[in-house]
């Protein structure tokens, strides 16, 4: 992986970055890298309570954001900021404002290096939302000095539409820190991750494929 | 939360009734239903803090159970409630959980505003 001058990762809510990101960020991390990650919500609207249920509607944010910082701490992100928007609205919000606000975040931490949700493949308003935000607000700089932007997608159509990934990162030397991501999400990722450590041990292609390797899609301007 | 207890359900609702309340009533199939089935037609509703005032309200049904709220000029209703906490600021916490614990319905009534 290419060494970065600084990565700026924008995702909509605490666990976005487990599955798809953490084994990259954990890399740049490791190569000394500073990777600031700009989250806009607390997952209010997370639908996992539990049977029976261990939480409430207004007690899960207080969890998420906690599990938020143990997963960054498990893969060293140093600069985490939770930018207190609400679950499933990102899409409702005032565009200009959100990107401008992206846009101040750009200007301050210089990233070399934005990661997002692809606009259009990310199935979650949300992500959508976010990922438009994050270009608008990169658009904003001239072309010369835009940083990259690497997307994530996992829309049935973004390889039939996008081509297949053009960036695959292999993360075996930080597969650890990448499960220690994914399992601080316990209240969302608990149900799914069992069932995922059972087939991991039995060495499954298929999950070994997913924690092994993380996909990105460059935006092209 | 616990599992609905008809008697102390109906109690906090008529506790609450004739009186100021916020509302938060949500229901939904997830953001993904559509996504991993896609002959699924998610749909789903969603207002917080609205302020209401109801002079009569009710749970009834065997479990899952409905709830219903007659205000000033009209209706407020759930179904599919399966839970329910009174929390420590006194707020009636309802929720409809599937055989996963994952959450499909809400309704919250509380004396102040939601966060």
């Amino acid at each position: 992986m290419k060494k970065e001058r600084h990565v700026l990762v924008v995702f909509p809510h605490p666990d976005d970055e487990a599955f798809g990101v953490s084994g990259t960020i954990a890399t740049h991390v490791a190569n000394g890298t500073p990777v600031t990650y700009a989250c806009l919500t607390l997952g209010e609207m997370g639908r996992n309570m539990g049977n029976p249920p261990f939480t409430t509607r207004e007690k899960l944010p207080d969890i998420r954001k906690k599990e938020l910082i143990e997963a960054a701490a498990a893969i060293g992100i140093q600069d985490l900021r939770m930018l207190g928007f609400r679950d499933k609205t990102i899409e409702f919000e005032d565009d200009e404002k959100l990107s401008n606000l992206i846009h101040s975040i750009i200007e301050e931490v210089h990233p070399s290096l934005i990661i997002t949700f692809y606009p259009g493949y990310s199935v979650h308003p949300d992500h959508d939302a976010t990922g438009a935000a994050v270009i608008r607000a990169v658009q904003k700089i001239p072309a010369e000095q835009r940083p990259k932007v690497n997307c994530v997608a996992f829309s049935k159509n973004c390889i039939e539409d996008l081509g297949e990934a053009d960036i695959v990162h292999d993360i075996r030397a930080v597969a650890d820190k990448k499960l220690a991501a994914i399992m601080a999400h316990r209240s969302q990722t608990e149900q799914m991750f069992k069932d995922m450590s059972e087939r991991l041990k039995n060495e499954d292609p298929q999950v070994l494929a997913r924690i092994n390797y993380e996909r990105f899609w460059t935006f092209t301007f | 939360m616990e599992p609905v207890e008809l008697n102390t359900v109906q109690e906090a609702i008529s506790r609450l009734a004739n009186k100021d309340v916020y509302l938060h009533l949500e229901t939904t199939n997830g953001a993904y239903a559509s996504h991993n089935n896609e002959s699924f037609f998610s749909a789903g509703a969603y207002i917080r803090n609205a302020l209401v005032k109801y002079e009569l309200g009710k749970i009834t049904g065997n479990g899952p159970y409905r709830v219903g709220l007659k205000i000033n000029l009209g209706w407020v209703y759930a179904e599919g409630i399966t839970h329910f906490e009174m929390d420590e600021q006194d707020r009636l916490l309802l929720a409809g959980h599937d055989s996963e614990g994952k959450l499909a319905v809400s309704l919250e009534i509380s004396r102040t505003p939601f966060k």
